[in-house]
């Protein structure tokens, strides 16, 4: 199945980055396809390369890039909401890019499932 | 083919910005030719409510936008029966003219979308 997730909340803050992060994983070694995670409202701060956590903490941020890397996964930061939060182009982490909310409605028509991860 | 896509609206308008990004949200969608409803439960039929004043904290007056969805085709609005009367509101007060349904009668409408994205 070809899904596309949205998240809604930033990293460390609440858990929605850490089970959108797990549900990909874990869609992706039962063989379906992640076309695209669209980050939205404070979500658009998982794409921060300054984020710097403790040694002994996962690093939300840099697994993301990973994740892409690997997998190919479109990581698409919205591009009002990142603006209005500080997050541009200069700020971006490995594998994420930042486009329009028009990118989370065609995610939705193209993929199987859209999955949201938020409050 | 377009697609059912409906949008769930739980948070009140001010207090945080899911509310104002939802609607970002619907206004793109209207580009995409998709059949699009806007469903409103818990705090979330307080975006409805007519008479807002949001001046004295310092934010935009966006309940006017929900009025002029329907110049972009977008006209379907369910409110929930149970967030409603639970918040003594009836349809008199609210900004669009809605359709009200049970609890039920919304979940075997979301039964029959395609993409449900809630905020």
């Amino acid at each position: 199945m070809n899904f596309a997730v949205l998240v809604n909340e930033g990293p460390y803050q609440h858990e929605a980055a850490d089970s959108a992060y797990l549900f990909c994983r874990a869609a992706i070694e039962a063989g379906h396809r992640i076309s695209r995670v669209f980050f939205y409202h404070d979500g658009v701060n998982n794409a921060n390369r300054l984020s710097e956590p403790p040694q002994d903490d996962r690093n939300i941020v840099a697994r993301w890039s990973k994740l892409a890397e690997a997998h190919g996964v479109d990581l698409v930061v919205c591009v009002a909401a990142g603006l209005r939060r500080g997050i541009k182009d200069e700020l971006l982490p490995p594998g994420f890019r930042i486009s329009g909310l028009g990118q989370l409605i065609e995610a939705g028509i193209e993929a199987d499932r859209l999955v949201t991860f938020g409050d | 083919m377009a697609k059912k896509f409906m949008f769930v609206n739980r948070k009140a308008p001010y207090g945080s910005i899911y509310a104002l990004e939802a609607l970002e949200v619907v206004l793109i969608t209207a580009a995409f030719e998709q059949e699009v409803s806007l469903a409103f439960l818990d705090d979330g039929v307080y975006q409805l409510k007519k008479g807002m004043m949001p001046k004295g904290i310092e934010m935009k007056n966006f309940g006017p936008s929900y009025r002029a969805l329907p110049d972009y085709d977008i006209d379907k609005f369910y409110v929930e029966r149970e967030s409603m009367e639970a918040r003594g509101l009836t349809p008199e007060d609210l900004l669009v003219e809605v359709e009200v349904l049970s609890a039920q009668e919304l979940g075997q409408l979301m039964e029959a979308q395609d993409v449900i994205l809630s905020f």
